[in-house]
């Protein structure tokens, strides 16, 4: 019955969003007032009903999941009875139909909460944010009920579940989901504006300060939700690595690009009225390119470790659906954009030139990491046969665009609007300048070797960090209360700046070891001695695991044993690897069990990982989210 | 007016090679077997009366299905070659591969032992799942299945009259792969 009644809740809701994706846009066309104002109004209602409506389906299947109710399909493909609780509420967006779900439900989530912190817009406005997203959520919802309905029955019931992949029950991968899709979905907050903004003709100043804490809150959760995504790589996958230019990962890449192209450039469009259109575009492609990311993960047409089961009937909706929303979006965009009206003003070097320069780098290296992914279904349709883009091809187009757009954040920031001065910015930052080269050059004696590369990342590292200092004393020095914005603005910057310093860190010093071992065989990475000091079978509640005890010497003392583990789930036939690691300020040691290589299981495979910096990685993630976070509930946006 | 075209140019643009993309398999991986002869073997077979090589199917052309009692994807592609093998004529051959898992207890044993162990475990197998096969060879070592470039379990060759592989498949044979592709290129290969 709670399934029938979820399933239910889903057709109202479509029924819902097309009536907030219709009357309250019919609304800003008509031209008696009192129907305007009564069809504008039906917005933000019609908002908070879809979401409760979503929330109810939400609610029943995963009602479905944790009262093991093996009838309904999903839940028998992607649950067990024996599963822990926790992950059978996490499995809900363990497979496709259901992470669909979850998807329309941060869009309503993200509609009502647009309709409640929207008190300062005029009312048009809010209908046409509020009926763009209604009409998006039409989409989403009719895909789930034509496609990929979850609350379809199996009959007669299976006995017990399927499980929920092993790979996925992980606390990361419980949050991970979430997090991404706030910020995928979030996109389409920005893209709501953009769309809105076009259709009234009135692109200015006051729409750029609308969206901006939108836009700035989606690019946190989408930079946590990326960031957890590779901390999960990191530690579950068993060999350590943290970004491997899978398609998906691009797929998330690419929005954040675009995103964090967009929130600066808004800021230039909000203060001097700049490149409007340009930033409208960005806007569009920022959800563009998240729609695309779906279209990529669910349809199946590349290869990649998150490739759920494809159905090629999904990937002809979702490539539809994407036709109509990016093409009438971009068509919109061709014929408003030419009556936007020019921005202020503004000289070769100033900081909105600054602005602009950082969002074209921006956008290149987007358009590089696209080409890069799709390049292997362009040749594959050209019939020039097949082929793979893997990690080189990214590292060595990527480095180069990103560089310099790293460096630009400080001139960027210190440069004053409309016209600034070479030599004035230079004279400004001369110690900084000075210290981030001798930090630049120094810093790689003391790690231990010198390579022009580490020489590079931690010199562009220092350079953010330092510039971002200097900013922060300069302005804590003056009088007058500092806006939560600045501190973000900062924050955020620090964080790439600890980033770049972790990346730089970990690609130059990492040493790694793949070894044989034997219980009682040691294996040294200086200063660090590893012991193998046991092996044991546990058991755990849905699988058997070959644990080992490998303790960790400095010096002859012991600083910590770790417990690697290689589980078998009963459900699958694939191994699971989980890695133990012991994080440091300054470095993570890593040992993860690989095979075993006799019958008796005595001599394992084992990695073992010196990694430095890579506490840096997540720090400087969560740095960035700080900053995305506390900019976003600046004071002055609440006016 | 347009250079605001642009974008929407572009974007249609993309939009095209996705769409041809579809319809594209980029599981489909092409082999550097096919076109070439298929790799010559003496194997004994499940019956146990007579060894089998691939020269005793000069003539005709033949389904050549790689497959294990331990192969999970097995299970699914099953029923489809039982389905297929009773409408139609095409001979398929199984190729019992690495039947003796390392981790089975029977694997320390003599490779008598383990023949033994993997017929009777294959004979229980095909009883209760059906059996499609005209014979089925046991390559427990798995080095037939190395000469024919198997990536993994099941895998599926057509193989024509003169003994050359015509076509690959990685991965579980579907009714619609069988309808589109493999059923017309049997037919094809039939008539030259």
């Amino acid at each position: 019955m709670i399934p029938e009644l979820g399933n239910f809740a889903l057709m109202l809701a479509t029924v819902v969003a097309l009536v907030q994706g219709v009357l309250p846009l019919t609304g800003t066309f008509v031209a008696n007032p009192q129907t305007q104002i009564s069809l504008q109004s039906l917005a933000r209602p019609a908002a908070a009903l879809q979401f409760a409506l979503v929330a109810f389906a939400f609610g029943a299947l995963a009602t479905s999941f944790l009262s093991n109710d093996f009838s309904v399909l999903y839940v028998s493909q992607h649950s067990n009875s024996l599963l822990p609780k926790p992950y059978q509420f996490a499995a809900v967006w363990g497979g496709h139909e259901g992470s669909l779900l979850l998807w329309v439900l941060m869009l309503t989530l993200w509609s009502v909460a647009v309709a409640l912190f929207s008190r300062s817009l005029p009312l048009d406005m809010v209908a046409r944010v509020l009926g763009v997203l209604g009409l998006i959520s039409v989409g989403f919802l009719l895909f789930i009920l034509t496609t990929s309905n979850p609350f379809e029955r199996l009959l007669p019931a299976a006995m017990d579940g399927r499980d929920l992949n092993p790979l996925l029950q992980d606390p990361g991968l419980v949050i991970h989901p979430p997090m991404l899709y706030m910020g995928y979905v979030g996109m389409s907050v920005a893209f709501a504006f953009a769309v809105a903004a076009l259709l009234s003709g009135r692109l200015d100043a006051a729409w750029a300060r609308w969206s901006r804490p939108w836009t700035v809150i989606a690019w946190a959760f989408l930079t946590f939700g990326i960031g957890l995504g590779s901390w999960w790589a990191y530690y579950e996958l068993g060999w350590g690595g943290w970004w491997f230019w899978d398609p998906v990962e691009n797929a998330s890449l690419m929005p954040w690009l675009v995103a964090t192209a967009l929130i600066h450039s808004l800021m230039a469009t909000e203060k001097r009225g700049s490149f409007k259109a340009w930033t409208v575009l960005l806007a569009i492609a920022a959800f563009s390119l998240s729609l695309l990311g779906t279209f990529l993960v669910r349809s199946g047409v590349l290869t990649s470790v998150h490739a759920f089961a494809t159905d090629p009937k999904r990937g002809v909706f979702v490539l539809l659906f994407l036709a109509v929303v990016v093409g009438s979006s971009l068509t919109l965009f061709a014929w408003r954009a030419p009556r936007v009206t020019l921005g202020g003003r503004m000289e070769l070097v100033s900081r909105e030139s600054f602005l602009l320069a950082n969002s074209v780098l921006l956008v290149v290296a987007t358009a590089a990491v696209l080409l890069g992914t799709i390049y292997p279904l362009v040749i594959d349709a050209l019939n020039l046969g097949k082929l793979s883009v893997g990690p080189p091809y990214f590292n060595a187009v990527f480095a180069p665009l990103l560089v310099p757009a790293i460096f630009l954040i400080i001139p960027g920031s210190v440069a004053r609007w409309r016209d600034a001065q070479v030599r004035e910015i230079a004279y400004k930052l001369r110690w900084t300048a000075l210290g981030a080269v001798a930090l630049g050059v120094g810093l790689p004696f003391v790690l231990g070797a010198w390579s022009w590369g580490s020489a590079l990342g931690l010199f562009l590292g220092a350079w953010v960090a330092l510039g971002t200092l200097q900013q922060v004393l300069e302005r804590v020095r003056k009088p007058g209360r500092i806006g939560a914005s600045f501190w973000g603005q900062q924050i955020a910057h620090f964080g790439m700046a600890v980033l770049v310093v972790g990346v730089t860190g970990v690609k130059s010093y990492e040493v790694e070891r793949d070894v044989r071992m034997h219980v009682n065989d040691v294996v040294t990475i200086a200063p660090y001695t590893f012991r193998l000091k046991s092996l044991d079978e546990v058991m755990g509640p849905n699988y058997k695991a070959t644990r080992a005890d490998v303790e960790v010497l400095r010096d002859g003392q012991l600083l910590e044993v770790l417990q690697p583990e290689k589980r078998r789930y009963f459900s699958s036939a694939m191994p699971m690897t989980e890695a133990a690691i012991d994080s440091g300020f300054m470095r993570d040691l890593y040992v993860s069990l690989g095979e075993a290589l006799n019958e008796t299981r005595t001599e394992w495979s084992v990695r073992v990982y010196y990694k430095p910096f890579v506490p840096w990685l997540w720090a400087g993630v969560l740095l960035m989210v700080l900053g995305g976070v506390l900019a976003a509930v600046d004071r002055r946006y609440r006016k | 007016m347009k250079k605001f075209l642009i974008p929407l140019v572009l974007f249609f643009g993309l939009v095209v090679f996705l769409a041809v993309g579809l319809k594209l398999d980029p599981r489909e991986i092409p082999s550097p077997l096919v076109n070439k002869p298929a790799p010559e073997f003496s194997l004994p077979t499940l019956a146990g009366d007579a060894k089998f090589s691939p020269k005793d199917m000069l003539g005709q052309v033949w389904m050549f299905n790689v497959w294990a009692t331990w192969c999970v994807a097995c299970r699914e592609e099953h029923p489809v070659l039982v389905a297929f093998a009773q409408k139609n004529s095409v001979p398929i051959v199984g190729l019992s591969y690495k039947e003796i898992q390392p981790q089975d207890a029977a694997a320390k044993a003599s490779d008598e032992v383990k023949l033994q162990v993997a017929r009777e475990r294959s004979v229980v197998w095909l009883k209760r799942h059906g059996n499609p096969y005209v014979t089925s060879v046991m390559d427990l070592d798995g080095r037939v299945g190395i000469n024919y470039g198997v990536y993994g379990v099941p895998e599926t060759y057509i193989i024509d009259k003169q003994g050359v592989i015509r076509y690959k498949r990685v991965g579980v044979v579907t009714p619609q792969l069988l309808a589109d592709k493999i059923l017309p290129l049997i037919e094809a290969l039939n008539k030259s």
